[in-house]
């Protein structure tokens, strides 16, 4: 049987602007429990911005608390918000 | 990253302590300063600055026995009670009686606890009987003094590999098989002595938003300590003592009853009033909270409007600042303001978990399981209402008591061939073109336990339930299928969170008469001290499925007089003459 698509809203964002993963930060994806973020990659292979990959959040902060630039906010999942 | 690399590497060291929250962190520290040369390996499936239950921090200690404020034979007989008499109390007593110098070795790694005008800790009176919480100003800081404290001791940081499997040998302890959580590689890991302390089984039941993550617990305390040293053949203790804890609805996160409380705030039903004379969780204050909210006064509110201003933003700076800062979001999202609403409440999903009841592995004072050299501490290990210091306590005993242990002993053998049958297992589903995703399997497992074992405990449903944990399980070790790492260890927990479902119907199942209030609920039968004054030891059976047998209570050390037995049986506020 195939997998579907489904689409999911997820609760953590990042702002594109103040994210510094282009210079090597990676930060959030370390400290995440879940291990849910990820950074995006340019068509060359470079890192772009982190973002969530996977919808597992638990809603706990260390990514926002922990970020440098204070790119990261984390919201509650749409479910339970 | 992400992606499926094949490989696996071996490494020996003297302790493997699998869990870097809270027990893990202290016991590495305490065995290396015992002795500096041990070789001590410290091993997450996330990272140890941040992982376990207080990855954010803690708001306070809930149980600690402070010179002055209360003593350990005190604090014994307390816990004694709450937990309905199934008490091995020297390990309880052990705690209580080493807890305060676990206090003050935090406070020295800059971790401030709440003090007086005098200097002296400012305990508060929450329990029913005796007075034993501390709070914790900087509670936000604790994850981070850990690691700093970590580093210093130079612990060898293993992050982002899962341990799946305990390996023995000799009638011992032998090591563990881990994979890691970003390539999928495989690490044997040899020791002589091995820590567990792997936290709660914290995704067992689905909380009632439906959202997988959204638990009670952090969600990534899937079980995989229990179901791990019930493949490894350990003892597990009493694990119907379910835990259930009170919470805010649908944000899932402790309502902190133990922070507002001593400042004035309480649990109330819609009428406002007060139905529990103690916010203490214990399995008799969970039953009197269920029938409130089943029965027409409900639903449960924590209840802090009536306080003053300064009071309010106090509780507010302690709540949103630390343990579940995005409560003040929730909040925000919603509309809800202390000042002027009552926050509705609600009861978590089921879970396994020592620190707040007393489903847990066996152990005795010393964090010793049934297996020569296997140790385990915090969350996951069965001394009662262990709570953070409990972890940090009983996970010091546990490195100190493992650095003596391997003195005298080599590497115990093991066969290579159950490390070649483990990646098998742990592949199967990389190994597939197509088929069930974990997700879809851990929801209808959760699902079905919430359906089946949620108490009130009813048999024809619990069996109900392991007919179709069965199904699941087929299901499971059949057609699983995962894309790609991260997915794989989604996979792990799933299986981890199966056992833990199996093991909750068995053992719930075992216990024919009703105790711990509404964690063992078992509406068919009473309670019954002739009998079921014991423990209950799981274990794996021949047969691969649970296996039971009694274990009987150690004798008392601290003796329980008949009137106060029932001290916590009587939690539902009687109202006087004059209050009508």
């Amino acid at each position: 049987m195939p997998l579907a698509q489904t689409s999911t809203i997820v609760p953590v964002v990042v702002d594109d602007a103040l994210c510094i993963a282009d210079k090597g930060c990676t930060v959030c994806v370390d400290v995440c429990p879940l291990d849910v973020l990820r950074i995006v990659e340019g068509p060359d292979g470079s890192p772009v911005t982190a973002h969530m990959k996977y919808d597992e959040c638990w809603y706990c902060m260390p990514c926002e608390a922990d970020c440098p630039t204070g790119a990261v906010t984390v919201n509650l999942p749409f479910l339970l918000k | 990253m992400d992606e499926i690399l094949d490989g696996t590497t071996q490494i020996d060291c003297d302790i493997l302590i699998i869990g870097g929250g809270t027990a893990g962190p202290m016991a590495a520290i305490k065995a290396k300063r015992k002795n500096p040369n041990a070789n001590v390996v410290l091993l997450d499936k996330a990272n140890v600055k941040r992982s376990g239950a207080i990855s954010m921090g803690m708001d306070g200690l809930n149980n600690s026995v402070i010179p002055g404020y209360a003593t350990p034979e005190q604090y014994t007989k307390e816990i004694t009670i709450a937990n309905d008499g199934i008490v091995d109390q020297k390990a309880v007593y052990r705690y209580a009686e080493e807890c305060y110098s676990i206090i003050e070795e935090l406070d020295q790694f800059g971790i401030r606890f709440q003090k007086d005008q005098n200097g002296e800790y400012d305990v508060k009176k929450v329990h029913h009987i005796g007075t034993y919480v501390l709070p914790m100003p900087n509670g936000d800081t604790v994850k981070k003094a850990l690691y700093r404290q970590l580093r210093k001791a130079r612990i060898n940081i293993v992050n982002r590999y899962m341990a799946t499997r305990l390996l023995t040998g000799n009638g011992r302890i032998a090591g563990a098989v881990c994979v890691n959580t970003r390539t999928a590689e495989f690490l044997v890991v040899r020791a002589k002595a091995v820590i567990m302390s792997l936290g709660a089984a914290g995704r067992l039941g689905l909380p009632s938003s439906g959202y997988l993550y959204g638990t009670y617990e952090n969600a990534s305390n899937s079980g995989e300590g229990y179901s791990m040293a019930y493949h490894a053949g350990a003892g597990l203790a009493n694990l119907e003592c379910f835990q259930i804890n009170p919470l805010i609805k649908d944000y899932n996160g402790p309502a902190c009853a133990y922070v507002a409380g001593p400042m004035g705030g309480y649990t109330s039903n819609a009428q406002g009033e007060r139905f529990i004379e103690c916010d203490y969780w214990s399995g008799q204050m969970m039953q009197e909270f269920y029938d409130e909210l089943q029965g027409g006064k409900g639903p449960v509110y924590l209840k802090l409007n009536h306080l003053a201003e300064e009071t309010v933003a106090e509780i507010e700076r302690v709540l949103h600042i630390v343990e579940r800062p995005t409560r003040g979001h929730f909040h925000k999202g919603r509309g809800t303001d202390y000042r002027t609403d009552m926050i509705e409440m609600h009861i978590s999903e089921i879970g396994f978990c020592s620190g707040h009841s007393a489903s847990g592995v066996f152990v005795d004072e010393r964090a010793r399981t049934t297996i020569d050299g296997l140790y385990a501490a915090g969350d996951m290990a069965n001394v009662p209402h262990n709570y953070m210091l409990g972890a940090f306590t009983n996970g010091a005993f546990a490195g100190l008591d493992a650095v003596d242990f391997v003195k005298d002993v080599d590497f115990a053998d093991f066969d290579m061939g159950e490390v070649d049958a483990e990646r098998t297992r742990v592949l199967a589903p990389t190994k597939r073109d197509d088929g069930v995703p974990p997700n879809q399997i851990e929801y209808k497992t959760r699902r079905l336990v919430n359906d089946y074992l949620q108490p009130p405990k009813v048999t024809a449903k619990m069996e109900l339930a392991q007919r179709r944990f069965e199904e699941v399980r087929h299901d499971m070790e059949n057609e699983m299928y995962v894309r790609d790492s991260h997915e794989l260890m989604r996979s792990l927990e799933a299986s981890a969170i199966m056992d833990c479902a199996d093991m909750a119907a068995a053992a719930s199942l075992y216990r024919t008469e009703s105790r711990w209030g509404l964690y063992h609920n078992r509406v068919e039968y009473e309670r019954d001290d002739e009998k079921w004054f014991c423990h209950t030891i799981l274990t794996k059976g021949d047969d691969g499925k649970p296996a039971h047998s009694k274990k009987a209570v150690d004798e008392y050390i601290v003796e329980i007089d008949d009137e106060e037995k029932d001290a916590y049986n009587n939690q539902r506020v009687t109202k006087t003459v004059a209050a009508e």
